[in-house]
């Protein structure tokens, strides 16, 4: 039998509340823009991104997980300095993965969603630097080792915050 | 039709979304204004973050006010004794420092020089900030309500921080001098070599455009060249850590900026620059670095790190009775009033004050026997140049005074008693 976002027999869809579906988002904007400012290393986190791969695969609907991406994305990019539209652009493509991974794995434990983060977070990566290089021709800082160390710090924080949200989740 | 349009349906729309981001980026890209055409989503996401981000950083002001001002008096007596040593200190070193500065200021006079001063500042607190390491720019409290415009100086005691990017009503983005996309026209202080000051992706700050044969030794501190016409001169933004052979004919100069940019909590906006001409009798209008002192009543006291008998670098503590060192200081000169208002900053109306020393350590005052004439350097005291309040300089070649060209005031231990040399 086929696994479709509907066949709720093999994978669990879940909704979240509307305040949740608003404020969510709006505080993880938030914290990552204001804990930078008292604690400078919480800049290589990525909490929206976190979110957005939290919301995606928790719903299994690609296009709520693309647009839910796409918002908070660029909510993200209206705090910074560079054109609108980097982080909307990486966060979409991020939704949409997401969302079509969850839709055929189970992603309910830890260790799944350990490697689905640090996946998506590579991807995450590559569009934006893609997009910012060969669209906006901004120069970006690369370093591998820099890179990975903060794919692995957003996995491990993203399994925390992944056992926080799923007390938000209702089942649908 | 509609079959092909429903199989691939999440895909269509992801298309479509991605496309629009995409046309947007290229709106923006193409316009030099980009401001304008992306200012609505930015004022809906500021109003939506900032007031939550306020009102956090007024509870945390509120918890560490209370704490600092009733319960953590610990040491109190000690640090009300070091400041009292460090004001007599200052007294002394301020009558000389007072010399040095009308000398130069009629010096100034005879060479028609126009000096630029720093005659309005706002203290604004650090909200947030963008929240990404590609793009280094924090959020401050204050906006259009308060009179904050695009391309002001934001400024520490310790040195330049960056400038107004974006205002809305009550809080306002500063680009930090570490963003690649920001620009500062700098100077090295000794050798006067002019260059762009600018921030990498990989959030250092370096000096673009000095030649390659030029000698630049590390430890020599960068000012402001006043060249941008946003930054006065001569304010301090950092010193240089590394210098090596760069592309092209230049030199790639890494330069680690005195304010600490990560840890920004009080800034200054520098609201009002006037352009002015010296007289000979004019008494010292108002420094930068006296206003720095002032206006920064809540930055917490450093170590003091030239504490005994340091020249010229005294950090910017607040005396106990809540005087800065600056006001106090002006009791030791007859005819020069104590601003009574600290926070009037004015120029034009604030009682002046004696100009030395600056009374922190990044606006540090060093007056150097240079014998180089002020024409010779790339600083030629043309009519209309703009003359930095922090770096007057007695003793230059041009001797229209009867006095020999004074010592130099280095940075280093003197004993109180051996004030002047000469």
């Amino acid at each position: 039998m086929a696994i479709t976002y509907t066949s709720g027999e093999q994978v669990e869809v879940y909704r979240f509340s509307i305040p949740t579906t608003i404020v969510v988002p709006l505080a993880a904007v938030f914290v990552q823009a204001w804990v930078p400012t008292r604690l400078h290393f919480f800049a290589i986190f990525d909490l929206p991104l976190l979110v957005t791969i939290f919301f995606a695969i928790s719903r299994r609907n690609q296009v709520a997980g693309l647009l839910t991406g796409a918002a908070i994305g660029l909510l993200q990019d209206a705090l910074t300095s560079q054109p609108i539209g980097l982080y909307g652009i990486s966060k979409t493509v991020v939704g949409y993965g997401a969302s079509s991974l969850g839709i055929k794995l189970d992603v309910d434990n830890a260790v799944a969603r350990f490697l689905l983060t640090l996946f998506f977070y590579i991807i995450h990566l590559i569009v934006y630097v893609g997009v910012a290089r060969y669209l906006v021709t901004l120069n970006m800082a690369w370093s591998w080792q820099r890179e990975l160390a903060s794919a692995f710090a957003n996995a491990l924080l993203g399994v925390v915050i992944y056992a926080l949200l799923d007390r938000l989740k209702q089942r649908a | 039709m509609e079959t092909v349009l429903g199989r691939y349906r999440n895909l269509i729309v992801l298309a479509a979304v991605l496309f629009v981001q995409i046309l947007g980026l290229a709106v923006q890209v193409r316009r030099s204004t980009e401001n304008d055409s992306s200012r609505l989503i930015r004022v809906w996401a500021v109003g939506a973050v900032s007031p939550f981000e306020k009102a956090l950083v007024w509870v945390q002001t509120s918890v560490g006010n209370v704490w600092h001002n009733y319960f953590y008096l610990r040491g109190i007596r000690a640090e009300n004794r070091e400041l009292k040593l460090e004001i007599e200190r200052m007294r002394i070193e301020q009558v000389r420092m007072s010399q040095d500065a009308d000398q130069a200021r009629r010096l100034q006079a005879l060479l028609a020089f126009k000096e630029q001063f720093i005659s309005q500042t706002m203290a604004a607190q650090v909200i947030g900030s963008s929240g990404s390491e590609q793009s280094r720019s924090i959020y401050i409290d204050k906006g259009e309500k308060q009179g904050i415009k695009p391309d002001m100086a934001v400024i520490t005691a310790d040195g330049v921080v960056g400038k107004v990017l974006r205002v809305y009503h009550s809080t306002s983005q500063v680009l930090l001098i570490d963003d690649q996309s920001s620009g500062v026209g700098a100077i090295l202080e000794r050798s006067r070599l002019q260059g762009i000051l600018r921030g990498t992706p990989a959030g250092e700050v370096v000096l673009e455009k000095v030649m390659s044969d030029e000698a630049v030794p590390t430890g020599e501190r960068v000012l402001t060249s006043g060249g941008d016409r946003i930054f006065p001169k001569g304010l301090p933004i950092g010193t240089v850590t590394r210098v090596s052979p760069g592309s092209e004919l230049f030199l790639n100069i890494r330069v680690k900026p005195t304010s600490d940019l990560s840890k920004l909590e009080e800034v200054l906006v520098v609201t009002k620059i006037d352009d002015r001409q010296a007289t000979p009798d004019q008494v010292g209008p108002v420094r930068a670095s006296d206003i720095l002192a002032e206006r920064l009543p809540s930055v917490p006291p450093k170590p003091a790190e030239n504490a005994a008998g340091t020249t010229g670098a005294v950090t910017p503590k607040k005396n106990p009775d809540g005087t800065t060192p600056a006001t106090e200081a002006t009791t030791v000169k007859p005819g020069t009033a104590s601003p009574s208002n600290p926070g009037a900053m004015n120029a034009a109306t604030a009682p002046h004050k004696p100009a030395w020393p600056p009374p922190n350590a990044g606006l540090k005052a060093e007056t150097k026997p240079k014998t180089v004439p002020a024409n010779a350097t790339g600083t030629s005291p043309s009519a209309g140049q703009v003359k930095p309040a922090v770096t007057t300089q007695s003793g230059t070649a041009v001797k229209v005074s009867d006095e020999p060209p004074r010592p130099a005031v280095q940075p280093k231990p003197q004993p109180p008693a051996q004030d002047s040399p000469q």
